[in-house]
């Protein structure tokens, strides 16, 4: 559940260069952004601020933001150093976004989907009655409009100062994807560093479909929890996207710059669509196809190497 | 999510039982030597038992939610197996989740009580150390999620109803429990609590751990004991992230709103069964007592529901809570 463990420090430096928190390598600040927040030297995959996923990943204007009004309210009176509600405004003038979810609508190579990305600059993309809100409005539109759901997990759990409150929202977005599962639509989750706690053990985990960004750190309780709980070392590689496809718990490892590729082709197959048209390329989309390196069939073969059913 | 609470509480949060017990020593004392002597002692007792009634009501009444939360860990708090033994006239306890093992941290079973027959899953705590131990000091694994689950569809093709009783620090944080998918296991369970065509009554019987808890919390009726807790995060785990200090957990536990009244009040359960003067912990059978009659009334009322009009209640129930604002 402890969002601030992750984030806060990691706020992007404002100078030309940018040190990767993985291998330490300096990385020109322009080329970083241009690499979609990836480093060229180890592949890591840094936090990727929710508008700038929504550029990476739907096709150019084609996202309309809904629930734009939503806000979140203090009803616990929540205060530790600062008051929950200060918290909140102060969030809010620092990142400019009103919670730690976006929704909308988009296409994704040609396919319409309602698309939820969530936000960590915001309070940790912590979850509390907004996220919660939004996926299940999201969930809900898209079952009446029969769209496919796609979203990005980014958030270290539940919002501590939304208490119970926000520990609810974990069956409120589940049972908002039931209902959707029920009339046969399908879902996408994609999992991205980090993504723990109340996150994990509800909507993300749930959804028909679930894929991670290379390097994430996906699990329910946060590393340093276990540690001192079990008093031992953890092993190398714990709890990453790797691991987790290792045993089983998710359907594939996506790059980022392949992300939009194989989201629509997993679209065109989720909705009767013939997944080999989704990828020729599209005469609106050439200018960002110029970014996304190699031809998309040929990336996608890489994490292949093994693919185990989803359990739970 | 939240680390079992098995170490000893930061700061002593039964410091106020200390007067009332040393008064019912005293009561117990003046009784032997009433018994055993021709001292007549009995209006003195009289005056000290309703001075110990009266001074009870009055600390339960202002208890702080930080020893609220450690009335609801009690040694002597009532668990899921006194409520079987007291209650219930038949059990057959089915084990395991026919996947990975059998996880003693959740207890499941077919029941009868008074006429009724359900399905009963609830965390175990353990009582001896031993079973403590055994018992993970209710903290679940992936497998007992998944075991909890598996039952409840057996429950659903027998039209059974599901009674579950919550005790829980929180689900397991470990190794193990994450190789085999605890997050998804808990989300698992979530979700498919929302599409069983049978009645589930949950009721927090002490610890409402999180998404451990929440595992097995999706009902029909959620109920809490009037001495329980249920929340988001556990106070010493809130303390040592947002105050960076584990003493900081009275504070936290305050300010997270986590006894029964705030839940209720937040519209986020349905109903506190009050416990009997002084806590559950002073008299488990008279506890046990109105947990039943609860009970037995949400199975006669819920028998009754069609189950589309159950399981669209049951949506809006928990799709109602935490509603934002429209800025």
């Amino acid at each position: 559940m402890a969002w601030t463990r992750f984030g806060k420090k990691k706020d992007m430096p404002g100078g030309l260069w940018i040190k990767c928190e993985s291998c330490g390598a300096m990385l020109f600040r322009k080329e970083f952004e241009q690499r979609h927040r990836v480093c060229a030297t180890c592949g890591y995959h840094f936090t990727l601020p929710a508008r700038e996923r929504i550029a990476l990943t739907a096709d150019p204007g084609s996202f309309e933001e809904m629930w734009i009004p939503l806000r979140a309210h203090d009803v616990l009176e929540f205060h530790d150093r600062v008051p929950y509600g200060e918290k909140l405004i102060a969030t809010k003038a620092k990142t400019g976004e009103a919670d730690a979810m976006v929704t909308g609508t988009a296409t994704i190579k040609g396919i319409p989907c309602a698309l939820g990305v969530m936000n960590f600059q915001f309070l940790g993309g912590s979850m509390g009655m907004v996220v919660g809100e939004k996926i299940a409005l999201l969930c809900e539109h898209a079952a009446e409009k029969k769209l496919p759901v796609v979203l990005f997990a980014c958030s270290g759990g539940a919002r501590m100062h939304e208490g119970a409150v926000s520990l609810m929202q974990m069956a409120k977005t589940c049972g908002a994807l039931q209902r959707l599962h029920q009339q046969g639509m399908v879902s996408i989750s994609v999992m991205t560093h980090p993504t723990t706690g109340g996150v994990t053990a509800s909507f993300a985990s749930v959804c028909d479909l679930l894929l991670a960004e290379p390097g994430a750190l996906i699990g329910f309780a946060g590393p340093r929890v276990i540690a001192t709980t079990i008093k031992k070392e953890l092993p190398k590689g714990f709890q990453r996207a790797e691991f987790l496809l290792e045993k089983g718990q998710i359907d594939r490892i996506v790059q980022r710059a392949a992300m939009r590729d194989e989201l629509g082709r997993l679209l065109a197959y989720a909705t009767g669509r013939d997944p080999v048209a989704a990828f020729k390329p599209q005469p609106v989309a050439a200018e960002a196809e110029t970014a996304a390196p190699p031809p998309p069939a040929e990336v996608a073969e890489k994490p292949r190497r093994k693919q185990k059913a989803k359990k739970g | 999510m939240t680390e079992p609470s098995a170490k000893p509480p930061v700061q002593d949060g039964l410091a106020f039982e200390r007067p009332l017990s040393e008064l019912q020593t005293k009561i117990a004392e003046l009784r032997k030597l009433n018994s055993g002597s021709h001292l007549e002692l009995s209006g003195e007792i009289e005056l000290l038992e309703d001075r110990l009634r009266r001074q009870t009501a009055e600390v339960y009444a202002q208890l702080s939610p930080w020893e609220r939360v450690n009335v609801a860990r009690h040694a002597e708090r009532p668990l899921t197996s006194d409520y079987m033994q007291l209650m219930l006239d038949d059990f057959v306890e089915l084990h395991g989740d026919r996947v990975f093992g059998e996880d003693r941290a959740i207890v499941t079973g077919l029941a009868t009580m008074a006429g009724t027959r359900f399905l009963l899953v609830g965390h175990r705590k353990g009582k001896t150390v031993k079973d403590r131990l055994a018992c993970n000091f209710g903290c679940a694994h992936p497998e007992g999620y998944r075991k909890a689950l598996q039952k409840m569809r057996l429950a659903e093709k027998m039209k059974l109803p599901i009674v579950t009783f919550i005790n829980t620090p929180g689900a397991y944080p470990g190794i193990g429990a994450e190789e085999r998918g605890q997050a998804g296991a808990i989300a698992r369970n979530i979700l498919e609590m929302f599409e069983i065509e049978v009645p589930i009554v949950c009721l927090v019987i002490g610890e409402g751990g999180s998404g451990g808890a929440l595992g097995i919390g999706v009902g029909d009726r959620v109920g809490m004991l009037e001495n329980s807790y249920y929340s988001v995060i556990s106070p010493e785990g809130c303390a040592a992230i947002l105050w960076k200090s584990g003493d900081k957990a009275p504070e936290a536990a305050e300010a997270l709103k986590l006894t029964s009244k705030d839940l209720l009040r937040l519209g986020l359960v349905d109903k506190v069964i009050e416990e009997p003067l002084g806590g559950a912990h002073r008299d488990p059978k008279g506890t046990v007592e109105r947990v039943k009659v609860q009970l037995l009334e949400w199975l006669a009322e819920l028998a009754a529901v069609p189950v589309p009009e159950l399981l669209a209640q049951r949506y809006r129930k928990f799709r109602g809570m935490g509603t934002p604002v429209a800025e």
